[in-house]
């Protein structure tokens, strides 16, 4: 990981967040001065411009998200290293390497500052282990309850790989379906802290950037990967079902070979909730040429992040638009899109 | 995962499948008790890999299902008011009342908590003195037992703002009420493995010998299953018709005596009104007068007007067993999940949910299941 040395520790003369700080004046003034600009420094940042003038060549992928992840900390990350890594593996999902990020912040009146503080080392470090930079952005102030202590969006520009052509028409019957990661911890983490569900785990986010094995696994294999896709709400059944249904194909996935780890297995059985639909932050699936298949777990697992990447499963022109499971006992199952929420069950 | 796996272990699943291809000389009927054990069995693609002899069917143990559409209107009164604070367990909060769902009106600002136990409710009620806290106690004899050590929690800690609104049923009467139905087609049980850790067996004897019905108490992962099925189809072909327990590792003969002393302490046994079925006397537990000012319905003095079932469900003979969820018209058509007609399709446990989401057979009638 690369880390900025230099990176300085933001000094403010306030303790909370106040309306003022986003009214344009002298607070907000105070509040980027020795806050957010130092923190992220760079040379077009240090432009205070309007904007950015960017000087890219080749094919671009531009991507968008916004985060309201509740609680702001949780267990492996925090909603700042969350924004970066969310939107940059967005790009990665299209092939494409992420270079420079938009960052507005919505801040709720009463934010204690040290927490903004650590927000923000959070952003200038996962930014800096991406190898991206924050071009420009907003902060915003609104009153207490009508927010959720930090909402953050975060809109990416990346170069997209000379040799990817990475569109859900590509996939044909007969591809392999690889899940890069362990499933369900993200969303089992944050869980864990939720008001009335509170319970003792050492399950951590997995949130991470996804950058570097997707474009090593693009350097060898260029074409011959034909959909990307990062499993995050909805979990890994919902990627599925959506890249099932828009292409008309089927898709047959085994039980046993999709991995997770023992404790986040555990808590899943306890609270009542199907792993498959779980969020994950640093998980994705990629659907390659069969032939390849091999060869792309090799390069995966050579990155720690995708240490567990496994084949899953294929496409089939049987059962078009269904998801089928072989369960671990030899029954077979349909995954179906989440309808709604999973709510914890009674008993 | 240790204690788990050992129960989806493919090799022994298929010895037992084998059995139990080898022991059915002819149709039985069996039905489990227990939602839990319906959803693993759909799940896991059990029911498909059975002789086509032996025909499974789903019985009334979930209960979110079973809670009458009036407790269901009653809690969502209960939610709407200013000065409440409604805690629920999460899969109660979909499902319909006669005009709304709870999940509707805490969109529309109504205090509704999801929690996993009763006792973090009466640490809000103690949070919150300026609230009125209601724990919506659902649930079978398996939940019964917290939900009684939270009103002994409440009265020793002085929460008078903490209250239940009650409506537990009982597994045996409705087995009875399902039995005595001339329809009956049911030729074993397989009984709820959790109900039983709680209350034991002895319930359960006077109903084997009155129908002549063998009864198994059964787990809940795929080797369970399989045991509990090849146990009840063993005593069928064998003509006997006996109590007993597949799921040695949790239920004791007596069950959990200090959970039942509790219950008794905090419950008495009362006539119920079953979501689908109807009334069935002595079928379930309300609060006892001893702690009845922890008893949300009186506290409240709810006493809204009963309200007709939506007469295109047909849940009702579902949960008795006499028809299937796809034998309804309105399957997957003008009921699902995301516009339910009935509390099967929206409850985690619910037979028709488990055969919306997880049915070769629905989802598509053309796969081959191996």
């Amino acid at each position: 990981m690369k880390m900025n040395l230099e990176c300085p520790v933001p000094q403010f003369d306030f303790d909370h967040i106040n309306l003022g700080h986003g009214s344009g004046g002298i607070l907000t003034h105070k509040l980027l001065k020795s806050g957010v600009f130092d923190v992220l420094k760079n040379p077009m940042l240090d432009q205070q411009h309007d904007g950015a003038i960017l000087d890219l060549h080749g094919k671009l992928a531009i991507s968008t998200d916004s985060y309201v992840v509740s609680p702001i900390f949780f267990p492996g990350g925090n909603i700042g290293d969350l924004a970066i890594h969310g939107t940059v593996n967005d790009l990665a999902m299209c092939g494409a390497s992420a270079r420079y990020l938009t960052l507005s912040f919505i801040l709720e009146e009463g934010l204690a500052i040290d927490e903004f503080k650590e927000v923000l080392m959070s952003i200038r470090r996962a930014a800096d282990n991406c190898g991206i930079d924050i071009v420009t952005g907003d902060t915003k102030v609104v009153q207490k309850g009508k927010g959720d202590k930090i909402f953050i969006n975060t809109t990416g520009v990346g170069v997209v790989h000379a040799h990817a052509d990475i569109r859900h028409q590509r996939v044909g019957a007969g591809d392999v379906v690889i899940l890069s990661g362990p499933i369900a911890a993200h969303g089992v983490a944050i869980m864990s802290l939720r008001e009335g569900l509170e319970f003792e785990t050492s399950v951590k986010s997995d949130t991470c950037s996804l950058k570097n094995p997707v474009l090593a696994m693009l350097d060898f294999l260029g074409k011959d990967v034909h959909f990307l896709r990062d499993a995050t709400r909805g979990g890994l059944a919902s990627v599925l079902n959506e890249l099932s249904e828009i292409t008309g194909l089927g898709i047959d996935i085994r039980q046993k070979d999709i991995t997770i780890a023992e404790e986040v297995s555990g808590a899943c059985e306890m609270l009542g909730l199907d792993p498959l639909y779980v969020a994950n932050e640093g998980v994705f699936v990629a659907v390659v040429k069969a032939e390849r298949a091999d060869e792309a777990l090799t390069i995966l697992r050579a990155h720690d992040v995708c240490g567990a990447a496994a084949i899953i499963g294929h496409t089939t022109s049987e059962h078009r638009g269904k998801v089928v499971m072989q369960s671990k006992i030899g029954g077979s199952r349909v995954v179906n899109f989440l309808q709604g929420e999973q709510l914890p069950r009674i008993c | 995962m240790k204690h788990l796996d050992e129960y989806r272990d493919p090799h022994l699943f298929d010895v037992l499948m084998q059995e139990i291809h080898k022991k059915v000389s002819r149709p039985w009927t069996l039905m489990e008790i227990c939602g839990g054990q319906t959803h693993s069995l759909v799940k896991n693609g059990i029911v498909d890999l059975l002789p086509k002899e032996l025909t499974l069917v789903h019985g009334p143990g979930c209960p979110v299902c079973v809670t009458s559409l009036g407790v269901i209107d009653e809690a969502i009164h209960l939610a709407q008011r200013q000065d409440v604070i409604l805690c629920s367990y999460g899969d109660m909060l979909r499902v319909p009342g006669s005009h709304l769902s709870l999940l509707e009106v805490k969109a529309r600002g109504a205090d509704v908590r999801i929690l996993y136990s009763p006792l973090e409710a009466v640490q809000l009620a103690m949070a919150n003195p300026e609230k009125q806290v209601v724990f919506f106690a659902v649930g079978f004899e398996t939940t019964a037992p917290a939900n009684a050590l939270a009103v002994v929690h409440a009265d020793k800690a002085g929460a008078e703002n903490f209250s239940i609104l009650a409506s537990h049923v009982l597994v045996p009467p409705a087995m009875e009420a399902i039995l005595s139905d001339p329809e009956n087609k049911i030729d074993g049980f397989l009984a709820a493995g959790h109900v039983c850790t709680i209350m034991g067996l002895d319930e359960y004897y006077p109903i084997a010998e009155k129908y002549r019905c063998p009864i198994v108490v059964t787990g809940f992962e795929p080797i369970d299953l399989l045991q509990g099925i090849l146990m009840t189809i063993t005593q069928l072909e064998e003509g006997r018709h006996e109590v007993e327990n597949q799921y040695v590792r949790s239920v004791q003969e007596a069950g959990n005596t200090v959970a039942r002393q509790t219950l008794t302490d905090v419950f008495e046994v009362t006539d119920k009104v079953w979501r689908g079925i109807g009334p069935i006397p002595m079928s379930g537990f309300e609060v006892r007068d001893r702690y009845k000012r922890f008893n949300a319905r009186l506290k409240f003095n709810l006493n809204l007007d009963t309200v007709d079932e939506d007469k295109d469900c047909i849940s009702g003979a579902i949960m008795k067993g006499l028809k299937k969820p796809m034998d309804c018209p309105n399957f997957g058509v003008k009921c699902r999940p995301e516009h339910p007609l009935g509390a099967p399709m929206v409850s985690s446990e619910g037979a028709c949910a488990a055969y919306f989401h997880y049915s070769s057979a629905w989802n598509n009638p053309t796969i081959e299941v191996s």
